[in-house]
């Protein structure tokens, strides 16, 4: 497994639905608000704590967008970092226990 | 326009059930003498079938999902409810008395991660706040379940709705809500009981004292702009809509019957009976109510407040026609600009009319 192996996983404090192909995310612990477009919908959805990050955007990001492979990694960090930053993502060098209630 | 009000405004357009509002019962613990409802239990839906209504709404992509009644915690399955709406990652906000919560509840509440808690409060004044509600140390109780709720840091809002017997408290239930550290919401609506008794719109307050409330700044905010006479309507106004109800809301009641609204009581199908998103895309009644425009109105097409008014499709319908005026909103509209209405206008008033007869909600018959 390589050093920098992230794993990220959905926080059980938020709320989110699609909407027409986007995801809509609220973290009810400070209301704050996220529309999210269809590729960074497709790497939430794949949040399941145990499948790295790096496997998420080769197997979902590239396989249904047209992206560059190492331009999408260092995107979907960025996007991974700031959603960390709102609580709304849980992001590990280890696989994640899904949070229960 | 913020980004919520651009995701409204696209579940609008694409017709996306966003928000509902969900009774879990109309029992109650209280007994507030202007509740319209009617606290008997004509067979509620169990926890297996609310949670199979959640799985369909999920579905068919709502979001924001309010949790009322009654009083929720009527139900002792309600956290079950909760747990389960929580687990589809709904935005949960819960509508209660807050009598029955204490430390345990509250906490099980922040766990649970809901979004706002919605609070009765009548009066700052103990014995006026427990006549209304005829419980006695109401007040009390759930004073100190908005302690336990904030201590868990969560989001509380206190509803205060306005009648005779409270009209002159709502500045120090405002002073009370900023001491608690709470948001403050007044709503001086009263609406008929289930079985159509108008008796309870005696506790409206005087259309005199709407203009008071209109014109504090600390409720409305900009009181010139909230005030400001009608501007004539352009054709994009008369080409809008009244309001999300049918549109992107509905409300579900307890027993699975499905309104446009919980103000709103045109029966438009059960889900006992059809599937959730069955009744929302093809109900003869939902698609009716979705299609009324502005100029499509009888009476307030023509009426200089149609582009500003607060009118209620719901309190219209109760007077009789979905399509004609709503008497609340014609006082609204009066008495926060002075200028008349065509409603009042066609009937010669120079005020409103105040007790108009309304119609209310109540269970659709199920055929066996």
């Amino acid at each position: 497994m390589p050093e920098n192996c992230i794993y990220i996983a959905r926080s059980s404090a938020i709320a989110a639905r699609a909407l027409a192909g986007e995801m809509m995310v609220m973290n009810s612990a400070d209301s704050t608000f996220f529309t999210l477009n269809e590729v960074a919908t497709t790497i939430f959805q794949a949040a399941d704590g145990h499948t790295p990050l790096r496997e998420i955007v080769r197997d979902r990001v590239c396989e249904q967008f047209d992206v560059d492979p190492e331009q999408a990694q260092a995107d979907a960090e960025q996007f991974v970092a700031e959603l960390s930053s709102h609580g709304i993502l849980l992001v590990s060098n280890q696989p994640l226990a899904a949070e229960t209630f | 326009m913020s980004l919520m009000s651009e995701v409204g405004q696209k579940a609008f357009n694409l017709g996306v059930p966003l928000a509902v509002h969900m009774d879990v019962t109309y029992r109650c613990n209280e007994r507030c003498v202007h509740c319209y409802l009617d606290h008997d239990d004509h067979g509620e839906m169990t926890t297996a079938e609310i949670k199979d209504v959640l799985d369909q709404m999920a579905e068919a992509g709502v979001f924001f999902l309010t949790f009322s009644g009654g009083e929720v915690f009527m139900r002792r399955d309600f956290f079950e409810i909760l747990e389960y709406a929580r687990r589809l990652m709904f935005n949960v906000k819960i509508k209660t008395n807050a009598a029955m919560i204490h430390e345990e509840e509250a906490r099980r509440i922040r766990e649970l991660g809901v979004d706002t808690i919605q609070i009765s409060v009548y009066s700052h004044r103990p014995e006026v706040h427990d006549a209304i509600t005829k419980l006695p140390h109401s007040f009390e109780r759930t004073i100190q379940a908005i302690r336990f709720l904030r201590q868990q840091g969560l989001r509380v809002t206190i509803a205060n709705v306005l009648m005779r017997g409270n009209s002159s408290d709502h500045l120090a239930v405002q002073e009370l809500a900023a001491e608690l550290g709470v948001q403050y919401s007044l709503d001086p609506t009263i609406t008929p009981m289930m079985d159509g008794d108008t008796s309870v719109l005696a506790l409206r307050i005087p259309g005199e004292e709407l203009t008071e409330v209109f014109h504090n700044p600390a409720l409305v905010g900009n009181q010139e702009e909230f005030c400001a006479p009608p501007k004539p309507p352009s054709e994009e106004d008369l080409e809008g809509y009244s309001c999300s109800a049918g549109h992107s809301f509905c409300y579900i009641s307890p027993y699975g019957d499905v309104f446009p609204c919980v103000q709103f009581p045109l029966p438009t199908g059960n889900i006992r009976q059809q599937k959730f998103l069955d009744i929302w895309s093809f109900s003869p009644q939902m698609n009716e109510v979705r299609s009324i425009q502005a100029k499509d109105l009888t009476v307030c097409s023509s009426c200089s407040h149609v582009s500003s008014c607060s009118r209620c499709p719901g309190l219209a319908y109760m007077e009789g026609s979905m399509r004609g005026p709503s008497t609340a909103d014609c006082e609204k509209s009066f008495y926060r600009t002075g200028v008349p209405t065509a409603n009042m206008l066609r009937q010669g008033l120079s005020k409103p009319r105040t007790t108009a007869s309304l119609i209310q909600i109540r269970p659709v018959a199920i055929p066996a």
